[in-house]
């Protein structure tokens, strides 16, 4: 049966028939849909795991009891996930064990533009790169054999566009393939100097027997055309650069690491001019230069942002496309949903004109303004680092004037440790949890403060307040992030008091299934002094037209946070009066 | 159709613009051409820009449309139909949803909403297809199925057969929800 299928969902689909038994996972776009698909297969235990890390560590353990594992991340989830990486490179595998990492060319939802392929160099691992749906399907499928065959984990390399494009997939059954027999071996998975000496030298052997499979497989592929230019592409590359140059000879490969270097060397050899085709960084050009092989690529094509066959038939073949200016078009950057509950803490926040250490999730974008109510935002956990290290920096009456803001979701991947930190070294700082009961950036998944798994079932809920009190934190509230007037004074009170505090302002997302505000505002014009108060919320429903202010009522989500900061009572419920 | 056929979908994140082309790749698959589609997940869910690019052909490469290679733009917001007219074919069709929704810059009033976009598009060498989703899709029942009332435009102008529209409409739709669907499908059709 043929399907039309995300790569992500043909990803999930190749676990299910290579037998895989177990699949962690924490979100992350563009990786997310992978493992929310597996979670349909019954046939496959699937996890929501707190962060990257522990989601490898558990798919590590599955392998070493003879399942195939897989576990799925973004790009810079593989830097937390690094350290069992590593190491598992080292041990190796019993069931097959596969690592999927997405990457994101032109940051469309990510805080950098890191290229995960140094990870396989590094690690030595070996590592495939799909360039359509169906080879996700296939790739996965094959990345369990070399697995198992090399015993070694793979990692499996998408980008944002095929991840997130859809193309035609051919169905096939469940192989199942059951549990393969545990032996105890702690010279193969008990990693102390003694035995890991042994084992890189095992890794290194592993890695001439993977290049010698890398120049002999089909993952790599030469489709011979005109030999007046000859093309080594990978992954969507290729499908962009077979756009620009129909009729040239390619170089596929489809595995990127270890290269296939005889294969390299024979097209080379029998092409005239050679390309190499790749976003980001020159991965594939710095090794074929290796080889002594000349070749264009970062010479002429960018290491930053997404190509597309637009830009290479600009870039080299020198072909301009007119761009019109089109200049008064207002651009439509992402905004706070109507309804978030985030936003009630931003505009106290912003009035309180504080400095704000932010981190991962919608609450981002309330660095944007009109809120612009943060001042940093670095990786996911950050906020509590950089508090505490703001306040080590300028001594202690500067955690007067400064929170961290951490979602829950977030707090749990890496909060936690942070704020264990400010307890232990004895600092003041101000932690606000925005606990929207969901992971909403990445598209609403349950993690451990929900008390929600990833099928939905019911599970023992993380409770924050206890987890503060037994770190240590003795000054613990809850607030609701609407109430504004409580907000302020409970932010208040707490910069100001001499040991570290946590404010976790709790309020569901809008777009949660449960969360009905029921009917849109309006506002009455004759009450409206034009203060623009409201203006300030940043609400995407509430509009600035000059003369007056204005309710878009299809946006409107009828939270009413609005009537809780007009001074003049002018927004009430359409159908209600407001007196 | 032989020669290929790219539509884009442009609209505002959360106006539902990933079920149309679901459906319409499965439209693709039952005429037993190769497709694309290219969505948009994440940040940009949140209010943003967004666009969706749907190919179909013999053999399709690139998921991406590139600039002046659409066959037809299915917007569902005035100014994102402004904003990606430029990949518009010359003389192709734009399907455009009158509805507007301000950007924050605009919200804030630092920029302006251009009021004659219409006027503008209608300059232009296309064809050019206004359509109040909104407002047909209330009054079949369902504010949500603007995209199934833009889908039964699309479907009119498209010169494909129309049971196929409708199978893979059903082939993408939960039960209940398909005779609603069908209705604001059939008044789009019929406009
Ligand atoms: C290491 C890492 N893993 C995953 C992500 C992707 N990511 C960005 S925000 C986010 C979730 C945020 O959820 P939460 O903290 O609950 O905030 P919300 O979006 O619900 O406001 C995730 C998973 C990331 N940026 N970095």
């Amino acid at each position: 049966m043929k399907k039309l299928l995300l790569g992500n969902e043909a990803v999930a689909r190749g676990a299910f028939e290579a037998g895989v038994k177990v699949a962690t996972a924490y979100p992350g776009t563009p990786s997310t849909e992978i493992t929310e698909n597996i979670a349909t297969y019954d046939e496959i235990y699937s996890e929501w795991s707190p962060n990257e890390k522990v989601a490898l560590e558990v798919a590590i353990g599955a392998s070493f009891q003879g399942a195939r594992a897989i576990c799925s991340m973004k790009h810079v989830g593989l830097n937390v996930a690094a350290d069992p990486l590593f190491t598992v490179s080292y041990t190796g595998v019993n069931g097959g064990l596969v690592i999927v990492v997405a990457d994101d060319p032109g940051m469309h939802s990510s805080q950098n533009e890191q290229d995960s392929r140094y990870y396989a160099l590094s690690s030595k691992v070996p590592m495939l790169e799909p360039a359509d749906s169906q080879e996700c399907k296939d790739f996965v499928k094959q990345a369990f054999e070399i697995s198992e065959k090399f015993d070694c984990p793979v990692i499996l390399r998408l980008t944002t566009r095929i991840a997130h494009s859809r193309s035609i997939v051919e169905l096939e059954e469940r192989n199942e393939c059951g549990l393969k027999e545990y032996k105890k071996d702690i010279n193969k998975y008990v990693m102390m100097p003694g035995m890991a000496r042994k084992r890189h030298e095992v890794v290194v052997k592993r890695l001439k027997d993977l290049k010698d499979f890398s120049n002999q497989s089909t993952l790599n592929q030469i489709e011979w055309g005109n030999t007046d230019i000859g093309i080594i592409t990978a992954g969507i590359s290729y499908q962009y650069a077979k756009e620009v140059f129909e009729n040239a000879s390619f170089l596929k490969l489809g595995m990127i690491y270890p290269m296939p270097d005889e294969l390299i060397r024979e097209f080379a050899k029998k092409v005239k001019k050679l390309y190499v085709i790749e976003e980001l960084e020159p991965f594939i050009e710095n090794h074929v230069r290796k080889l002594g092989i000349e070749i264009n690529g970062k010479d002429l094509l960018p290491v930053t942002g997404e190509y597309s066959a637009q830009l290479i038939k600009e870039k080299l073949l020198g072909q301009k496309t007119e761009k019109e200016e089109t200049a008064d078009i207002p651009a439509r950057p992402p905004v706070m949903c109507p309804g978030c509950p985030h936003r009630g803490i931003f505009y106290v926040l912003a009035r309180l004109k504080l400095v704000v250490t932010g981190d991962i999730g919608c609450y981002t974008l309330g660095a944007l303004p009109p809120v612009s109510a943060m001042d940093a935002c670095v990786c996911m956990g950050a906020s509590i680092g950089m508090a505490h290290g703001m306040e080590k920096a300028r001594g202690h009456e500067f955690s007067e004037k400064c929170v961290a803001v951490i979602g829950d979701s977030t707090f749990i991947h890496s909060g936690i440790t942070g704020l264990i930190d400010i307890v232990y070294n004895k600092g003041n700082s101000t932690v606000i949890i925005l606990d929207n009961s969901i992971t909403a950036m990445t598209g609403h998944q349950a993690n451990p403060a929900t008390g929600y798994t990833i099928k939905g079932e019911t599970t023992i809920q993380v409770d924050l307040v206890k987890l503060a009190e037994a770190i240590g934190i003795k000054r613990v509230r809850t607030i609701d992030p609407f109430d504004v007037k409580e907000a302020e004074k409970a932010i208040k009170e707490e910069i100001q008091a001499k040991e570290p505090s946590l404010i976790i302002a709790r309020r569901p997302c809008a777009l949660l299934k449960g969360v009905k505000y029921k009917g849109a505002m309006k506002i009455n014009q004759e009450k409206c002094k034009m203060c623009k108060m409201c203006m300030s919320l940043g609400c995407p429903s509430i509009v600035d037209k000059g003369d007056r202010i204005e309710v878009d009522e299809a946006l409107c989500a009828g939270c009413g946070l609005c009537t809780r900061i007009c001074k003049f009572n002018a927004f009430s419920k359409a159908g209600e009066q407001n007196e | 159709m032989s020669k290929g056929y790219n539509i884009l979908i442009v609209g505002v994140g959360g106006q539902g613009t990933l079920l149309t082309s679901r459906i319409l790749g499965t439209v693709a698959i039952n005429l037993k051409q190769d497709v694309k589609v290219s969505e948009v997940h994440g940040m940009s869910q949140r209010g943003g820009s967004v666009v969706t690019y749907v190919k179909f052909g013999e053999t399709v490469n690139s998921p991406l449309i590139e600039a002046g290679e659409t066959d037809v733009i299915l917007a569902f917001e005035l100014l994102e139909a402004y904003r990606w007219i430029k990949y518009l074919k010359k003389g192709g069709k734009i399907i455009v949803n009158c509805q507007r929704i301000d950007p924050m810059p605009v919200i804030m009033g630092k920029q302006k909403y251009p009021e004659d976009i219409i006027d503008r598009l209608n300059e232009l060498d296309l064809q050019i297809i206004p359509v109040d989703a909104l407002c047909i899709a209330k009054s079949c029942g369902n504010i949500k199925a603007v995209n199934t009332v833009l889908l039964g435009v699309l479907a009119k102008h498209s010169g494909i057969d129309k049971k196929i529209w409708i199978d893979s409409l059903k082939e993408n739709i939960k039960e209940k929800f398909i005779e609603t669907n069908l209705k604001a499908f059939e008044a789009g059709y019929d406009l």
